[in-house]
Formats: C-alpha cells, structure tokens, sequence
C-alpha cells in the first residue's frame, strides 16, 4: 500500500511541527471516586513518551475513569473525587497551584463518540482550541488548521469544503476532525476514549493507522475493548480489573505470555 | 363481530370525537377574534394610520404612528433588562441545577410568572415614577422588563440543559476554561433557541395594557425620551375605545389588528425559524 505510507509520512511530518514535546506520565496510588462509590483503588502506572499506550479491561472496570483522571476531566464530574500523584514529566499535575485548565491543554483528549462543536464549520472546530485561547492572528489559525487537519489524515478530504458545518462529515472523519483539533493546541499527550468504538471498520482502521503514526511524536494512551485493536495499535498495554492494574507489560508479552492468571482468562475470552 | 368489539369500537369514536370538539372549541375564540378585529380594523387601516399622529379630540382621521413607535421603543427598552437577566439567569439554572440558589430563583421565577401584570406597573411605579416625579418610557420598560425576565429565564434554561454534555467536555478538554466553554460553545449551541424564547417573551408583552397605565402613561406626541410619557398602542386602543367618538372606535379596531398581527406574525416567524433550525440539524 504505497499510498498510505505517502500519507503516514506527511502525516508525521506536520505532526511534528504541532509537537515540539512528548510527556511521560506516572500514575502513582491514583484512586477515583464518584460520590461513595470507589472505582478505582490505587493504580501505579508508567507511560512512556512517544509510545501507544493501551488500558483494556472489561465493561465498567474504570477505563475510562483512569483516563479522565490524567486530564483532570474526572473531578468535573458533581460528586467525583480522586487522589494519589500524577506526574507528568516528573511534576504532578494535582499539586496545590496547579491550574487544571493548563493541564487540559497539555493533555488532549478524544472522546467515544465524535463529538465536533454543532455550531462550528469544519475550520472553526480545527481553530476552536487557538481561538478560546486568545489567537487572532488568520495567518497563524490558517496555518495551524491546515497542519492539525494535515496530521489527522483529513486535510485532502475537507480542503475544498472547510466552511462546512463539521457535523456535515462522516462519523470517521468527525472523529479525525476531533483529533486534529484536539492536535491543533500541540498537546504533549493525547487520550483516546474508545475512540472508534462508533466506527465501521475501515474508519476504525484508518484511526488506528493515525494513533501509530501519531505516536512518533506524541505519548498516546487509548482505552479500548478490542483485544484486536489493542494488540495492532499499541506498544505496552495495560489490563484494569475492578479499578485496579492488574498487569502491565509490552503488548507482545501481555498477550502471548500474560504473568496474571486473570489477565490471561481476560484475553482468552473467559469473562468479561 | 363481537359485542364487546363493537363496544370499543363506539367507545373510541365517541373519545375521538369528544376531543376534535374540544380543540375546536379552543380555536374558535381566536378564529372569531381574528375574524372580528380584520372585518372591524380593516376599515380603518390607512397610510395616514401608520404616518400620522393623534387628530384633535372628536376630530375624523390622524393616526397612532406614535404609538406604534412607542411600542416598539418600550419592547426594546424591556428588551435591554430582561434579555441579559434572563438568558444569564436561565443560563446559570441550567449550569448549576442542584444548587441552593438555583432552587430560589427557580421558585422566584414561577412566582413572578404568576404575579399580576398590574403589580409589575406599581413596582415600576414606586422605584421610578415616584422619585422622578415624572411617568416615563424607562418605567414602562422597566415595568414590562420584569415581566419578561421569567419567560426569558425558563426558556432559557430548557434550551441550555438540551446542549449534550459531550459538547462541553470537547470543550473543557481543549484545556477552555469553564465560563469561557458556557460563553463561546454551550451558549451559541442553544442561540436558536434562546433566540426564539425572547421572540416569544417580546411578543407577549408588547400587548400589555395593565403595566403602562401608570408608567409610561400614554403620550399624544412624538417621545423619543425615555424620561418622558410614552405612547402605546395598547394604551392608545383602550383611550379611544372608550371615547365617545364613532372614528376614534373604528381606529382602536384598527389598532388592535395592528397589535394582534404583530404578536401573531412573531410567533409565526420564530417557528418558522426554529422548524428550519430543526431540519438543518
Ligand atoms: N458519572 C458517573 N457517576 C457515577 N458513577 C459512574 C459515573 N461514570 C462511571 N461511573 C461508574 O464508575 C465505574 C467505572 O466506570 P468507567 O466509565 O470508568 O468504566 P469503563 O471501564 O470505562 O467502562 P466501559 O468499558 O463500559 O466504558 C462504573 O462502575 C460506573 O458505573
Ligand atoms: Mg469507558
């Protein structure tokens, strides 16, 4: 497939101008909690920089709880709650002082659903992260939409139709136009949520293809419930059970040689 | 065929028909209104009507065109007070549902709502009219401003909590602050329907008689001065129907056309709109 490396290349190339730093996380002793009930119970985890990181795990388990608790998206939540340390870089982002928003813009998220601003055009949802923060400057939005839908493999598509409503496009490319703006503010890490579980298979395919080539330059973390998908986009991946991290380890290794006897019953399809 | 079939059959006829006649029976007060005020206005409908002011006392002709202007002026005037209050109200409801307050000023809000329009004119009354020493335009507005904030507000927050949570976690996680999401995301999601919320409020409180009596009084004059009296056409209609002259009865007609048709046509227009929103989604 000649055609797709041509775009990974360009794709990595505009990535890289977005990106000028990729984070490590290290999640130590993070517990969450929504009002009484304690979903997840203490996770210590490390993220490397520039690698897909995958959290699989069944149903409720806290996937998507840990996630938010990287970005801080958790205690938006009325009634949630959350402790431990989470260092990003070495420095953790729940110290007193340190403003959540910030945190927000370092840490891109993308969401299960594609869920592009209903009142914005296709350029405007690529500009919105500049845009509330203040940039005015056309050449700078212009530049920066093109290279954020560049890096999310979208610019060919949407390039003679930027002015369009962004809930005009394909569930697929709502979802790469989520992550180009999500890319657009140069995040150091970038979230994924289930982020194809909405998608048929080739737009499921497309956006893994996108996380790989992403990862070059950026620190991904996406949760998932495809054992496949895991197994094909990442490079370490981590099993969450009942809210704690049962096992971590290279991909590879978590699915050809599990050490946990319940990450093996996971994988194998025993339960879950 | 069963009896007892036969009797659902009659039983559900019967329901049916009961119903039809009862939303007949709500329709044909507003048909005969219409029909009453076109056949009654109509006649007196003229350009002078729109261009012309008050004639003397007894006198055929002139026009309300200073009442229609003070309507307009005295709608936008509430307009000024209401439409801030009540969409950053309504706003503020539906962003902090559970809180302590929002349950007071909900309960406030109902309240006012059921307060007599009157009331709202003796408010206006006391705080403005009395201390100036003068009735006005401004108590008017500020009397019919009141009476739009709950409306504004109600509306406001129904259209506001309709804006999907996922819209505004996009938001929050491009790093956006909190308010700056609720001013440039969420509030621009539901404009439509805010915007139709205040076409509604405005409609109904431009045909508001009670709050003006003793607030912007009434004017035979051209007022552009919102400390001055005012025309209104509501105001303007009542004087003249109960005047003792045969023109001045026929231009009250003629004016609550006028009136009825501005109401109905902002009614009509917002819907249209909004059923036009509604299909581009
Ligand atoms: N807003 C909320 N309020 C209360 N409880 C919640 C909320 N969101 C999630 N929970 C609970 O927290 C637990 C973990 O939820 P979480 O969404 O993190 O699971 P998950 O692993 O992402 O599941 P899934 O794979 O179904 O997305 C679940 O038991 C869930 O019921
Ligand atoms: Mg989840």
């Amino acid at each position: 497939m000649p055609d797709t490396t041509q775009a990974g290349v360009a794709v990595t190339a505009d990535a890289a101008v977005l990106i000028d730093h990729a984070a490590g996380i290290e999640a130590q002793d993070v517990h969450a909690w929504f009002d009484r009930l304690h979903v997840l119970r203490g996770v210590f985890m490390t993220i490397a920089p520039r690698r897909v990181t995958a959290i699989i795990g069944p149903s409720g388990c806290g996937k998507s709880t840990f996630l938010r608790c990287l970005n801080r998206m958790h205690e938006l939540v009325p009634g949630a709650r959350s402790s431990g340390r989470v260092l990003m870089d070495g420095d953790d982002i729940y110290a007193p002082g340190v403003d959540p928003v910030q945190v927000r813009r370092r840490v891109g998220m993308v969401f299960q659903k594609p869920n592009p601003f209903p009142t914005m055009s296709i350029y405007d949802n690529a500009a919105a992260g500049l845009r509330l923060a203040g940039e005015r400057d056309r050449r700078v939005l212009d530049e920066t939409v093109e290279r954020s839908l560049r890096a999310a493999a979208l610019w060919d598509e949407v390039k003679d139709r930027l002015g369009r409503p962004g809930t005009s496009l394909s569930g697929g490319q709502q979802q790469r136009l989520c992550i180009a703006r999500a890319l657009a503010v140069s995040p150091e890490v970038l979230l994924m949520d289930e982020p194809a579980s909405a998608l048929d298979p080739a737009a499921t395919l497309r956006i893994e293809e996108l996380a790989r080539e992403l990862a070059r330059q950026l620190t991904i973390v996406i949760v998932t419930h495809n054992m496949q998908q895991a197994a094909r986009v990442s490079d370490v991946t981590g099993f969450i059970l009942d809210g704690e991290l049962v096992e971590v380890g290279t991909t590879d290794q978590i699915f050809t040689r599990p050490r946990d006897r319940r990450t093996e019953d996971y994988i194998t399809g025993r339960f879950g | 065929m069963s009896r007892s079939y036969l009797r659902r059959r009659w039983t559900d006829r019967l329901v049916a028909g009961v119903t039809f006649l009862c939303a007949v029976a709500v329709l044909t007060p507003l048909f005969l209104i219409l029909f009453f005020l076109a056949r009654t206005g109509v006649g007196a409908l003229n350009l002078d009507f729109f261009t012309h002011l008050p004639g003397a006392a007894g006198e055929p002709g002139g026009g309300m065109a200073n009442a229609i202007a003070g309507t307009l002026l005295l709608v936008g005037l509430a307009a000024l007070l209401g439409v801030p209050v009540g969409v950053l109200g309504g706003t503020f409801l539906a962003e902090y549902p559970t809180s302590r307050l929002a349950g007071v000023v909900r309960l406030l809000a109902d309240v006012m709502n059921g307060v007599p329009s009157i009331v709202m004119g003796l408010f206006a009354y006391t705080i403005l009219v009395l201390p100036l020493r003068h009735f006005s335009a401004a108590a008017g507005g500020l009397a019919l401003g009141i009476m739009l904030i709950p409306t504004v507000m109600r509306t406001t927050e129904e259209i506001v909590r309709l804006v999907p949570q996922s819209v505004r976690e996009a938001s929050l996680a491009l790093g956006i602050p909190q308010w700056r999401t609720l001013l440039r995301v969420v509030l621009p999601t539901a404009a439509g329907g805010i915007v139709a919320g205040i076409m509604v409020g405005l409609a109904r409180i431009a045909g508001e008689t009670a709050p003006l009596l003793f607030t912007a009084l009434g004017n035979r004059f051209w007022n552009w001065d919102p400390l001055q009296p005012i025309a209104a056409l509501p105001l303007q209609i009542f004087a003249y129907a109960v005047s003792p002259f045969e023109d001045w009865h026929r231009q009250a007609w003629a004016g609550a056309l006028v009136l009825v048709s501005l109401v109905l046509g902002i009614n009509i227009a917002t819907r249209a709109a909004a059923a036009r929103q509604v299909k581009l989604r």
